[in-house]
């Protein structure tokens, strides 16, 4: 029986320097995560990869024990696309800020929930760009003031459960870091989700966004009782929009949708993921011959 | 009028987008080739769908042909704006066969044929280039069992009625070629050979693609654009037969990122694009540099700046490409010159990219990738793929540099071992997490540009034509190779000779050599500032002053480069 607790540490084989403040809901997050996979029978660092790409939540991978991909800024979710493609046996778990996946990575988040590819997609969202010093990100509110838009953000909020729900995700939920218990199943549920699963998971920053704290979403988010049905579109669509009490939960969750790697001819046949396979040079020759 | 056409036959048919000029040229082109005799078929187009003015060249020949010829010998116009189109190509010596009852144009070079009408009887005018292709292959003279076989088996899924028509057609339209060639007023006497039967006919899209097969490519990422897109539609259709997985990203940037993502999980991943979509990819370029990442990447490219003439061919993507992303860090570019080429060197890309963990960039443009000729065989039986990565042990570290040899640590991929593999973009450790720890920084750097100075001993050698004693030399790269070669056989002379480079970065060690041995270097490029010169110049210190460039969007023709050569030689 192998041990599982502790199994995603690293802080017992090497010391860490963590890059984040003291109090940065950051660390809520990587507890949480930890907790959540060392529950996972069928999950070992080893066939488990975190994709991330730039911002103080992009670091995650590097303070646990993963196969991590540390990428570009806004371009986690195609590493984690092809990823995952070229080697369906992997558990792959894209995790990034609110600037990396809404702002600069937008194209990508809108096309990989198209594609359903079997994928968990973390959102850090603390509504604040921490990483480059406190200027607005693509969920800050209007009328927060930065040290860019020195009038108030002008810009509105992106809605990323909304998208995600009218843009064929088939997994959308929203978490809170300050509510642990309710996260880390949350986050289970959606790496067992088959398809694109969406967690938009709220966190402070503590530094930089004095509006969006603790006691902020404590007192403007609730959880979704047991009655709430998410396989309801409609009535999640409703659930996107409500702002002023923001719902904790699975929003929306389709089940049953085939995913994209699920209708690759490359796997129909054969299961094997592509770096076991090889071309088969006879059967190149012959059909080079046809070109005739 | 009677008149002979020996040996080489130029034969351009011209009309607008949409009037199925392809469809001719790819049933002429391999119903002669069957025929015994070489081929060769380009074409030049508008970017548009319907309309303008587009043109096929076919040279049909007894000895090999592989290069465009400003020379028409006989002309097919669809519309009546095809010969104005053309401009001086259409001399004294061209004949026009057109369906004169419609186009009515004026020359006294005219054969008077009317396909539309006999279209018309058969049942349907879409059956008028299938006419077309009847009266050249009647001055051919060629077998007709041989146009029935292939019209049977190119239309044979459209049902039998369609195949019977199309029969009809071009038996019709033979007879009229047959008719004009007995009565000597168009003589072709080109002597085939049977045994070209079996030559392969294929284009440059078609030998990289191939090639990528050949090399293992198991994945490929693309976003479509003009001219590289041909090979992500090749690979689409392979993968009904080969396991290639084909995406077609969101963008540019998606797709360099996700083909990263594949050899991080250990396949073979490929993009292909034209400069501006490399444009968007050079972040991630820089990224495989930074993570030590194999990546293979086609550029086919097209005039520029920005989106410039979209379906015009140049070669003023070097710069971009070994200049691309920021940062220092290794990488090595391959242009082509042949279909052989092209074939054989992406198929090593695969594997140099993934034995020294560098991007690889197979450089071609689109006059190489629409261009097709007879190629007698693609040998597999010395093609090797050797997969590099490692299985790894519980202690493993993606950048040991204990381990590194030559600046290559062993690549391990997730899930392959008990190691786990992390790669970030960052500075990192040899463990591949972030760090600024400026020693390791030190020794990171230097790791990632050793991989360069092994890379340079592994190279590919320009190839050499001519005489050994010469005083001229041209150099060349890329699809000029062709071009080159036959303007130097029409020149035919002891003192002039050929060096053109497949491997254009790093530049080979070996060409200073060749370089320092001639009186006169003659540069020839598709670009305005004689990016290839520059290089030389930067990498071996060596100065080329004479160099001829066109950079107009069309390919050298054989008789302009051979005039502009005989210039340089006074």
């Amino acid at each position: 029986m192998i041990e599982r607790k502790n199994m995603f540490s690293l802080e017992n084989e090497k010391e860490l320097d963590i890059a984040w403040c003291p109090g940065c809901g950051n660390f809520g997050i990587l507890n949480i995560l930890k907790k959540a996979l060392e529950e996972m029978e069928e999950i070992t660092p080893n066939n488990f990869v975190l994709v991330s790409g730039i911002g103080q939540a992009a670091k995650i991978p590097h303070y646990f024990k993963n196969n991590a991909f540390n990428g570009l800024h806004g371009r986690t979710l195609p590493v984690a696309f092809a990823i995952k493609a070229t080697n369906p046996d992997l558990y792959v778990v894209a995790e990034s800020g609110d600037g990396d996946m809404y702002g600069e990575g937008g194209n990508h988040f809108i096309h990989n929930m198209r594609r359903n590819i079997n994928i968990t997609n973390i959102v850090h969202d603390n509504r604040v760009y921490g990483l480059t010093k406190g200027q607005a990100s693509p969920t800050s509110q209007q009328g927060m003031v930065t040290p860019v838009q020195v009038n108030g953000v002008i810009l509105n909020p992106f809605n990323p459960i909304a998208v995600a729900i009218a843009n064929g995700a088939t997994f959308v939920a929203r978490a809170f870091v300050g509510d642990m218990q309710n996260t880390k199943e949350i986050i289970q549920k959606a790496i067992r989700h088959k398809g694109y699963a969406l967690i938009d998971l709220f966190q402070p920053c503590v530094t930089f966004n004095k509006i969006n704290t603790y006691a902020w979403f404590n007192e403007h988010t609730y959880k979704l009782g047991e009655d709430y049905d998410p396989s309801d579109k409609m009535q999640a669509l409703q659930m996107a929009f409500q702002e002023d009490k923001i719902p904790l939960g699975i929003i929306y969750e389709e089940k049953g949708k085939p995913t994209f790697e699920e209708q690759l001819t490359v796997y129909k046949q054969n299961k094997d993921p592509l770096f076991k396979r090889s071309i088969d040079v006879n059967k190149l020759e012959v059909f080079i011959n046809s070109m005739r | 009028m009677n008149k002979t056409i020996k040996e080489d036959v130029s034969i351009v048919l011209s009309g607008e987008a949409g009037q199925g000029i392809q469809t001719i040229e790819g049933l002429l082109t391999f119903i002669l080739k069957r025929e015994g005799y070489y081929v060769f078929a380009t074409k030049e187009y508008m970017s548009r769908i319907r309309g303008g003015s587009n043109s096929t060249e076919i040279r049909v020949s007894s000895k090999p042909v592989k290069s465009y010829v400003d020379k028409i010998d006989i002309l097919i116009p669809l519309t009546k704006s095809s010969v104005e189109h053309l401009g001086n190509r259409v001399t004294e010596d061209t004949l026009i066969i057109a369906d004169n009852d419609s186009l009515k144009l004026e020359n006294k070079n005219l054969f008077n044929v009317p396909i539309l009408s006999i279209a018309k009887e058969i049942g349907n005018e879409i059956y008028a280039n299938i006419v077309a292709v009847g009266v050249i292959l009647g001055l051919f003279k060629t077998n007709l069992k041989t146009i029935e076989e292939y019209l049977q088996e190119r239309f044979g899924d459209k049902g039998e009625k369609i195949v019977s028509d199309n029969i009809k057609a071009a038996s019709e339209g033979y007879k009229l070629g047959k008719d004009f060639s007995e009565s000597g007023e168009i003589k072709i006497e080109i002597s085939a050979n049977e045994s070209l039967k079996d030559d392969l006919l294929i284009s440059g899209t078609d030998a990289v693609s191939l090639g990528a097969l050949a090399g293992n490519c198991d994945s490929i990422f693309a976003y479509p654009m003009t001219p590289g897109s041909g090979v992500l539609v090749d690979l689409a259709n392979f993968s009904k037969n080969f396991d290639i997985l084909v995406e077609q990203a969101e963008d540019e940037i998606a797709a360099i990122n996700m083909a990263i993502g594949g050899w991080y999980a250990g396949a073979r991943s490929m993009v292909t694009t034209s400069d501006g979509g490399f444009a968007l990819m050079e972040e991630g370029l820089s990224l495989a540099g930074m993570i030590e990442s194999p990546l293979v990447i086609h550029l086919a490219q097209r005039p520029a700046p920005a989106t410039g003439l979209p379906t015009r061919t140049a070669q003023e993507g070097l710069n971009l490409v070994i200049n691309a992303g920021h940062g220092e860090f290794p990488r090595l570019v391959f242009a082509p010159g042949s279909l052989e080429q092209a074939f054989y060197l992406t198929q090593k890309a695969f594997n140099i990219a993934d034995k020294y963990q560098i991007p690889v960039f197979i450089l071609t443009d689109q006059f190489f990738v629409d261009s097709y000729y007879n190629v007698k065989k693609l040998d597999l039986s010395n093609i090797e793929n050797k997969k590099y990565f490692v299985e790894t042990a519980e202690d493993y570290k993606r950048y040991d540099l204990s381990k590194a040899k030559n600046g290559v640590s062993p690549r391990g991929i997730p899930n392959y071992g008990n190691g786990l593999v992390v790669v970030d973009s960052d500075e990192h450790d040899e463990e591949g997490h972030i760090t600024e720890d400026l020693d390791i920084r030190i020794k990171m750097v230097e790791k990632r540009l050793k991989k360069f100075e092994t890379l340079k001993e592994d190279f590919i050698s320009p190839e050499f034509y001519g005489n050994d004693n010469y005083k001229y030399l041209v150099i060349c790269w890329g699809s000029n190779y062709n071009v080159v070669k036959e303007a130097l056989e029409n020149i035919d002379n002891k003192d002039l000779a050929m060096l053109h480079f497949s491997q254009v970065y790093p530049i080979p060690e070996n060409a200073v050599e060749f370089l320092e041995k001639a009186e006169k270097i003659i540069d020839v490029e598709n670009n305005a500032t004689g990016q290839f010169a520059k290089l030389i110049r930067a990498e071996t210190g060596i100065k080329i002053d004479s160099k001829i460039l066109k950079f107009n969007g069309m390919p050298f023709s054989v008789e302009e480069l051979t005039a502009k050569i005989r210039e340089e030689l006074q």
